[in-house]
């Protein structure tokens, strides 16, 4: 099925050759950093991880958001999504081999990644981390492409794929559950040693998932032709704002618990992130216009999505909605969330993180890497498409 | 060190059973307690003595160990012996081949001088005296008994050797900082880039290896030299100045758990379930 990648117009080539430069430009700095070390970052002793591992946090979000369109067409039969559950899993396989590069590029020593295989410890969350994370991979690569071969042939889907199927559906919930426990039961952290971590990133991810398929599907209708159906849209798109509202109820219950309390440290990483944090007489706000533009973007995204002219009349508004909400999130997940947690450190410090030019290259590239994939995904799908309705 | 490795790849079998949900039978086969006993094993931490863990909850990472070194860190006579303090730190930097270069962001460190208010974050610090307003404490890492870092680690790199002291395994160390995000007490350091670039490397210990990028280390309570019956080389350095005593906590007849019982110490962060091995008098 490979060679429907190879055909395309210029456009599809542009792309591609356009993603590949930073790719490349990554793949370079890469090298650069390997071989002088994770010093080329702006990781330091008190902010020991950095963008890359809030990327994969943010990724294993937008794999896991993939779901909320396989769970509808497979659970409760709901035929209206039958064109866009295999967009969902192609999103999921190239959002989970973002999330695995960014590890791989965040580790100090990548090449003894194995020891995590060699010498499993089932106490530690990295390690059912990296299981959950390769068999949902897994899952979905089986599971799209003999859904995908299917159709192509124009058969029902062997019997044997549902069991998969169904078991792809409790494995997203787990990928997203297992990394909020890798970080919200550690000690002494008090951003992240909360409960609704969990569900929190889980609500974040069913509306980031969705909103980029939301965008890539409007992109291929201009380009290419396909139609998911509006009524497929339309329903994820409400998808889309219940689960932005719950990740922002999740978030209001976080300050009411740290403010009402009035206990400082379960403050200071808010304070920090939306106010900025005064240590001897210093301000430090580095994160505060990230942290109002999630909620700026947020109140953006769901008016935009939820006003009938917005919504309906005009797929312009429709997709500024969308990416609204994947760039809020963004900001809350891939930028926010990991980064706040470091601050105060636990000497009480307040040091602040700057990624280098080189970082943000490696995160670009890895992004280009992700959306190349995709790209290939989705053509590869549409090329099925077309071939049934010739 | 390879027999070393087995006996710590025994303990984390055993962790392993352990987390699998194991514990309560282990606990019972190792102390002989009765169930009813057991079940009062979730006692809350105050009803147990202070830094002896009696209470075991599901999924340790690291087995109870049989012997438990640990050290009283007496800030009182680092005080009336100014320099002291700096002479530990020396010491250790020079036989463990610490790095020092000319910025924080790469800074590697095993034992340092901190003000009582980042140490000791729990306590008041309102209206301080002036001995706390004007001195430092020592800081190193607390050897904890129920140690997060070594229950976050994937590798299994840094693990709890048999004596209780949480080591590293710089062979075996991916560099993924699970471990430094893990540790509430801020004593782990990572090697952003070659080590060997901050050092004089004419004038370093070749008894103890350098490390390379992208490894993570700290303070080991001197793991190689405990071994052999030596003292830490910090420990060492106080010469009879008694401003650090190292023992077995373990041991209810050591040097260490006397002066405990006619002392009043306090751990840092002790809410935190980690029961650390170092104690102070500030
Ligand atoms: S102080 Fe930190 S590094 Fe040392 S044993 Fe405790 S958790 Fe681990
Ligand atoms: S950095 Fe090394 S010691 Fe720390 S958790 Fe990762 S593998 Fe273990
Ligand atoms: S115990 Fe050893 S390793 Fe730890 S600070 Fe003292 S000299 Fe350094």
């Amino acid at each position: 099925m490979f060679e429907k990648a190879l055909k395309g117009n210029n456009y599809y080539w542009i792309w591609l050759a356009f993603l590949g430069t930073f790719m490349a430009i990554g793949a370079f700095c890469y090298v650069r950093q390997y071989h002088y070390g994770l010093g080329l970052t702006g990781m330091s002793r008190d902010v020991s991880w950095g963008i890359y591992i809030a990327q994969f946090t943010y990724l294993v979000g937008v794999a896991a958001g993939g779901v909320m369109l396989v769970l509808p067409f497979y659970i409760h039969d709901y035929k209206v999504f039958g064109k866009i559950t295999i967009l969902g899993e192609f999103l999921a396989i190239a959002a989970l081999l973002m999330c695995l590069t960014f590890i791989m590029v965040d580790l100090g020593q990548p090449l003894r990644v194995m020891n995590v295989i060699l010498h499993p410890t089932p106490h530690s969350m990295l390690f059912w981390d990296m299981c959950v994370l390769n068999g949902y991979l897994f899952l979905n690569i089986l599971c799209g492409w003999v859904i995908l071969t299917a159709e192509r042939k124009q058969v029902a889907p062997p019997k044997w794929i549902y069991p998969f199927v169904y078991l792809s559906i409790p494995f997203a919930i787990s990928i997203h559950t297992v990394t909020a426990m890798l970080y919200c039961g550690l000690p002494g952290r008090h951003f992240w040693l909360s409960a609704i971590i969990a569900p929190r990133f889980l609500a974040s991810a069913f509306a980031a998932g969705p909103a980029l398929v939301v965008m890539a599907a409007l992109v291929m209708k201009r380009v290419a032709n396909f139609d998911p159906g509006k009524k497929a849209i339309d329903k994820v798109v409400t998808i889309i704002i219940y689960a932005t509202l719950v990740n922002a109820f999740f978030v209001l219950l976080e300050f009411f618990v740290a403010f009402y309390s009035n206990i400082p440290g379960e403050k200071h990483a808010l304070e920090y992130l939306y106010f900025g944090l005064v240590e001897h007489g210093h301000m430090y706000n580095n994160l505060v216009p990230f942290s109002w533009a999630f909620v700026v973007f947020c109140i953006v995204g769901v008016t935009l999505l939820s006003l009938p002219y917005t919504r309906h009349k005009n797929e312009f508004w429709l997709g500024a909605g969308c990416f609204s909400i994947f760039i809020a999130l963004w900001f809350d997940k891939g930028v926010d969330f990991v980064l706040g947690g470091f601050v105060p450190s636990p000497l009480g410090a307040v040091v602040q993180y700057y990624p280098t030019l080189n970082e943000i290259m490696i995160t670009i590239g890895v992004w280009s890497m992700g959306f190349f994939i995709l790209t290939v995904l989705y053509k590869i799908a549409l090329g099925v498409e077309r071939e049934i309705e010739a | 060190m390879d027999k070393k490795r087995r006996e710590f790849l025994k303990i984390a079998g055993i962790s392993t059973l352990a987390g699998l949900g194991g514990t309560a039978v282990i606990d019972r086969l190792a102390t002989g307690a009765s169930p009813a006993r057991a079940r009062a094993a979730y006692e809350i931490n105050s009803l147990s003595p202070a830094g002896q863990p009696k209470e075991k909850g599901p999924a340790k990472a690291a087995a109870k160990t049989s012997q438990r070194l640990g050290l009283v860190i007496d800030m009182r006579k680092f005080n009336a012996n100014p320099g002291l303090a700096e002479k530990c730190i020396k010491t250790c930097d020079f036989l463990h081949n610490i790095p020092h270069f000319n910025n924080k962001k790469d800074e590697v460190k095993w034992v340092w001088l901190t003000g009582y208010e980042n140490a000791f974050q729990e306590h008041s610090h309102y209206y301080r005296n002036e001995t706390l307003e004007k001195n430092q404490v020592l800081l190193l890492c607390n050897q904890c008994d129920d140690p997060p870092c070594v229950r976050a680690c994937p590798t299994k790199a840094t693990f709890k050797a048999k004596n209780g002291i949480v080591a590293q395994d710089y062979h075996r160390c991916i560099g993924c900082r699970f471990c430094m995000a893990a540790c509430p007490y801020g004593s782990r350091s990572f090697n952003w880039r070659d080590p060997r670039g901050g050092l004089d490397m004419k004038h370093i210990n070749p008894e103890y290896p350098t490390r390379m990028r992208g490894v993570v280390e700290k303070c080991t309570m001197c793991v190689e030299r405990v071994g052999i019956g030596k003292l830490p080389a910090c420990v060492e350095a106080t010469g009879d100045t008694k401003a650090m005593i190292f023992g077995d906590l373990n041991d209810a007849n050591s040097e260490i758990r006397k002066f405990l019982k006619e002392n009043y110490t306090i751990q840092r962060k002790p809410s935190l379930g980690t029961h650390p091995s170092v104690f102070y008098i500030v």
